[in-house]
């Protein structure tokens, strides 16, 4: 059944509804890839009758000519997605144990359109990290190796490094990402696989566990544009239990979706051109501004100046957020506790979240908690947020001059493990690309557009206006159509 | 200015006191979540998983409570800010599931108001006097901790958590206990009116944080202590008492007041520190990114307007200046809403005003005082009041039937006309009838009609009270009188 | 701004989170790295500035006063560390 595991979502949800192949057989093949990657650690936990299930409704369905949008199609759900009966860890050790009693929107809209659950992928604990190796359940490793032959291990990216590395491997064709600061676009970037981040509000946050509330922002993880488009349609939509949700209609991506963009402008911001980037990425955002010019598109020259205080203003607002979005991690109602002999209600809650948080989410909770702190207030948070103004604003004027943006995904292609964990603002730096549109809701998507001279996959980013997915699909397709990257990871695992 | 001072060993000493009262919004969910409000519910039964901030739980805010609060500020006057926005309070605290509470500091919802206190020249204020309200925000009350059910164990029970209050930040302007329990009593009897809050301090929906500082006449603010939670007009009266002697005691003796988190204790009435809360003080408040700024539309703002009753205040003015009932009737009457209510529906069912605000005073409170109940729990309705009112002034009854009529009601719950006429408790004015009575009585004290006749005239009363004895009640007491005259003249 | 040990302790107990004095020696420079990426911020000037409330041009919206949620006890307690007679125990709290 391999070949069953190299289809697309669409090449699966085609098939099926044809009847090339049973929803059954579908979800006992990625089962199999599942259980034969452990070396991966990509996931925390299997779900294959989670899987099964939902395959045999889609057969029972077929039966009587019923299908939803994604039946006969298996996922994987980043671990950040409550999911009933089924734990949800967030990849903390704090929520080991913890059984939501509760489904989140988005997967209880893609289970609602058929999809069936392979297991909980591994991430970077609550969402903070770009390697994957902040997870309280070992590292996820990248399918990926140099080409070198030194087999060292590389980072699948993060926070979502899970979902990426699991579908480069052909553990599942698509999965759940979830994006702060670029933990969808890093870590597709870094596997070879598409990615995009809607705009913030298009995706229920509700049943997510929260990182930073006014940046996270759910999205779906696939190997092509197409298959990021499919899954998009079923994610998003308004939902009344979150404040922020947008209370606007899903349009029908799919549908429109086309390569073809004459008639747009593409900006090319000068200030993504940082020191020290490889000339390689320098070399394939050239290339990528030459298949734009061949689609179509007219390319500008724009500039966003506060693009490099993007970090730092990020680095103020998620750690600040998140302090207090991780104050409820307390051992009193779910999770771990850590009752100390004669511990109080005070020294318990120390004690517990000593030993249940990682180091890099205790790092960020006390980044956090400093900068609310009395008398630090406005100088960090109020003036972060006042950057964040005027960064939406550089964006919103470059929206004067062209419809998107070309950029590269990150500064790098994928690091080895541990070659920058010892260094908190190194690995900071990955996302100095896709922070700027997290910081202003923006669309972002980022796609497979070749490999460096290690053999490793590199991935351009596209940036759109407010609610212009079809703008940022269309150019991610006109890339991949003219990028022709078939690359994939030689299986060692 | 009230001239309540503080004795001291070493002169006299003002009273500054502040409060900030915690009011529950009436509303049937909570602020932010679907869970009932409902009070003594089984533990845990009124908590939505938001409530218990389950993770990847989200608030989203009840309209409801939003109105009663811009419609609590409209009442006293208030400017109320069309932007404002929620702000996250962070600690940490086994009642507080989120680790922050969800409030309101930067951009509350109403901002500056007042509202006067009346003149109460017994308790010590001379005329009436207007305390300045500074802010109404509304934020989440949090759960309840149970700490007597266990040796070694808290219970935490999340009903309470998350239902909607209002803080309503007055201005450090009361100087006597007297004042501040005045300034209870009327915001108390505001948001009655305007059904914002029940007012219900002893199920804890109003409570108050009692801010008091002691100086010297005309010098500065002193450092003040907050005393948390105060659930009676009472308590709080008598935590300033205790707290302001203390710090006079404290400052006379060369020591410092402590800026710090106190508690009452009621049974000893006394204020002691509350340490668990000392560390606490760095909130680290922030906007909660859960929510968007809230907008208000003119619409709405129209709406509230529109929906607002007729304020305690005002009612008390027209009641004198347009019914003419006395001052001293139309402050009892319009003191509490259902008392005022009660009252308007006597009227609409055609009682006199005059007439009906007397009897109510006198008549009904005293009744109500004798069995123990309120207004809201009254045997008797106002229609059938209204009945009773009627039969005396038709002269049907005379004012002591009406009370034994009254009494039976109470009892029985009857109408009166049904009581007058089972029990034959019709006054009479059947002069026949009457005349024959007199005739007999004026007979049989010959003696007393020789001494009438003869310049005792304050005999004539007796005359009356044999006459009244002999008719049960029933006669006339006008018609009685006139017939008597008329015998004794002739 | 640079932050020392003692800071770290101050954090640690306001976050709730017990670090050893080792711990809060090895946080205080890492912190403080974190901190001077951070204090680029002061350099832009953002007078007139309003700080940005809203991610996506959006309105709050407001719920209908209605009960829809709760009665869940069990779904509430599921997952507690610690729960008896329909309540969540916690270490006695002293006030
Ligand atoms: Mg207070
Ligand atoms: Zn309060």
């Amino acid at each position: 059944m391999t070949e069953l595991t190299n289809l697309t979502v669409a090449g699966i949800r085609d098939g099926f509804r044809n009847g090339d192949f049973t929803a059954r057989e579908v979800a006992e093949g990625f089962i199999g890839q599942v259980e034969g990657a452990r070396a991966l650690n990509a996931f925390i936990i299997e779900t294959p009758d989670h899987a099964i299930a939902a395959a045999e409704a889609a057969d029972r369905g077929r039966a009587v000519g019923e299908f939803g949008a994604l039946s006969g199609v298996p996922m994987g759900i980043k671990d950040l997605f409550c999911t009933e009966g089924y734990q949800t860890t967030a990849a903390s050790h704090i929520l080991e144990g913890f059984v939501p009693t509760y489904e989140s929107t988005v997967t209880a809209k893609l289970f609602g359109a058929g999809a069936g659950m392979l297991g909980k992928l591994n991430m970077d604990q609550f969402a903070m990290g770009s390697s994957n190796e902040t997870s309280a359940f070992g590292n996820v490793i990248s399918p990926w190796r140099r080409n070198n032959g030194d087999g060292a291990a590389l980072a699948p990216g993060g926070s979502s490094g899970g979902s990426s590395a699991a579908i480069a491997a052909r553990l599942c064709p698509a999965a759940t990402g979830t994006d702060t600061g670029g933990s969808i676009r890093q870590p597709a970037a870094f596997t070879g696989i598409s990615g995009i981040k809607p705009t913030y509000g298009r995706c229920s946050r509700w049943g997510i566990v929260a990182f930073a509330s006014s940046l996270d922002q759910a999205g779906p993880m696939a190997r092509d544009v197409r298959d990021c488009a499919i899954l998009l349609e079923v994610m998003t939509g308004f939902d009344p239990r979150d404040s922020t949700s947008l209370d606007l209609p899903v349009p029908n991506w799919q549908a429109a979706l086309s390569g073809d963009l004459k008639g747009k402008r593409i900006g090319i911001p000068k200030e993504y051109r940082v020191d020290g980037m490889p000339p390689e990425i320098e070399a394939l955002w050239q290339q990528g501004i030459a298949w734009m010019k061949d689609a179509g598109a007219e390319i500008v020259d724009v500039s966003l100046p506060h693009t490099k205080y993007a970090l730092p203003a990020y680095y103020i607002i998620a750690p600040a957020e998140a302090s207090s979005n991780l104050a409820r991690y307390d051992g009193v109602r779910y999770g771990q506790r850590e009752l100390p002999d004669g511990a109080g209600l005070q020294d318990m809650y120390a004690a517990t979240r000593a030993a249940g948080f990682g180091d890099e989410v205790k790092r960020r909770i006390m980044i956090g908690t400093y900068v609310l702190s009395a008398g630090y207030y406005d100088a960090y948070y109020t003036q972060a947020q006042k950057v964040r103004a005027l960064i939406a604003r550089d964006f919103e004027q470059a929206w004067t001059k062209c419809d998107m943006l070309l950029t590269p995904t990150a500064p790098s292609a994928a690091f080895g493990l541990g070659e920058k964990q010892a260094d908190p603002i190194a690995m900071y730096l990955n996302d100095v690309f896709t922070v700027p549109a997290s910081l202003a809701g923006l669309p972002a998507m980022s796609v497979p557009a070749g490999l460096d001279s290690q053999g490793l996959p590199l991935g351009l980013q596209i940036i759109g206006k407010p609610l212009d997915e079809q703008g940022v699909l269309d150019a991610g397709l006109a890339i991949e159509e003219r990028a022709g990257f078939t690359a994939r990871a030689g299986k060692w695992w | 200015m009230s001239n309540y001072r503080i004795q001291g060993a070493t002169g006299e000493w003002e009273v500054v006191i502040g409060l900030e009262v915690h009011a529950q919004i009436t509303s049937n969910a909570k602020l932010f979540s679907g869970a009932s409000t409902r009070f003594g519910n089984e533990p845990n039964a009124n908590v939505s998983l938001v409530d218990a901030a389950m993770p990847g739980m989200l608030p989203v805010l009840n309209r409801e409570c939003v109105r009663q609060a811009v419609r609590t500020g409209m009442a006293i006057d208030a400017q109320i800010n069309k932007w404002s926005r929620f702000d996250r309070k962070n600690y940490f605290y086994a009642d507080l599931p989120q680790g922050y509470q969800i409030s309101q500091l930067y951009h509350p919802i109403v901002g500056e108001g007042s509202l006067l206190i009346d003149a109460d020249e017994k308790a010590g204020i001379p005329e009436p006097k207007t305390i300045g309200v500074e802010r109404i925000h509304i934020e989440q009350d949090a759960g309840k901790l149970m700490h007597d059910q266990h040796p070694t164990r808290s219970y935490v029970d999340l009903n309470r958590c998350g239902v909607a209050l209002m803080e309503i930040v007055s201005r450090p302007d009361m100087s006597s206990p007297a004042e501040a329990g005045a300034y209870i009593r009327k915001l108390r009897s505001i948001l009655r009116y305007v059904g914002s809050c029940d007012g219900n301090m002893e199920e804890g929906s109003m409570r108050a944080d009692v801010n008091v500082s002691v100086r010297r006449a005309g010098e500065e603010l002193g450092t003040r202590t907050e005393t948390k939670n105060v659930n009676s007009v009472r308590f709080v009266m008598q935590a300033i008492e205790y707290e302001a002697g203390r710090q006079v005691d404290v400052l006379e003796a060369g020591g410092k007041i402590v800026q710090e988190t106190r508690l009452f204790d009621p049974d000893k009435a006394v204020t002691r520190s509350m340490r668990s809360k000392e560390d606490a003080h760095d909130y680290r408040y922030f906007p909660d990114p859960d929510l968007l700024p809230l907008e208000l539309e003119d619409s709405f703002l129209v709406d509230c307007r529109a929906s607002l009753p007729e304020l305690p205040d005002a009612k008390r003015a027209r009641y004198r200046d347009a019914l003419g009932i006395s001052a001293y009737a139309a402050d009892v009457i319009t003191a509490d809403v259902e008392t005022a209510r009660w009252f308007e529906t006597l009227l609409a069912a055609g009682a006199e005003a005059k007439a009906g605000a007397n009897w109510l005073t006198s008549e009904l409170f005293g009744a109500l005082n004798r069995l123990g109940r309120t207004i809201s729990d009254c045997p008797v309705s106002p229609v059938q009041a209204a009945q009773l009112l009627a039969l005396v002034a038709d002269g049907t009854l005379s004012g002591s039937l009406a009370k034994q009529v009254f009494e039976i009601m109470l009892e029985s719950g009857e109408d009166p006309a049904k009581i007058v006429d089972e029990r034959g408790m019709k006054q009479t004015s059947d002069t026949g009838a009457i005349e024959a009575v007199i005739a007999g009585i004026l007979a049989a004290n010959a003696d007393k009609v020789e001494q009438y006749k003869g310049g005792k005239e304050a005999l004539f009363g007796f005359f009356v009270g044999q006459t009244m004895k002999a008719m049960a009640g029933k006669a006339n007491p006008k018609v009685v009188n006139d017939l008597l005259k008329k015998a004794l003249e002739a | 701004m640079s932050v020392d040990s003692a800071t770290v302790r101050k954090i640690a107990s306001l976050a709730r989170i017990a670090v050893s004095d080792a711990e809060a020696e090895a946080l205080a420079p890492e912190l403080s790295k974190i901190l001077g990426l951070v204090e680029q911020l002061s350099e832009v000037d953002t007078t007139g500035i309003a700080p940005l409330a809203a991610v996506v041009p959006n309105h709050l919206r407001l719920r209908d006063d209605v009960v829809t949620d709760g009665d869940i006890r069990d779904k509430i307690l599921k997952n507690a560390p610690q729960a008896e007679h329909g309540f969540f125990a916690v270490p006695k709290v002293i006030e």
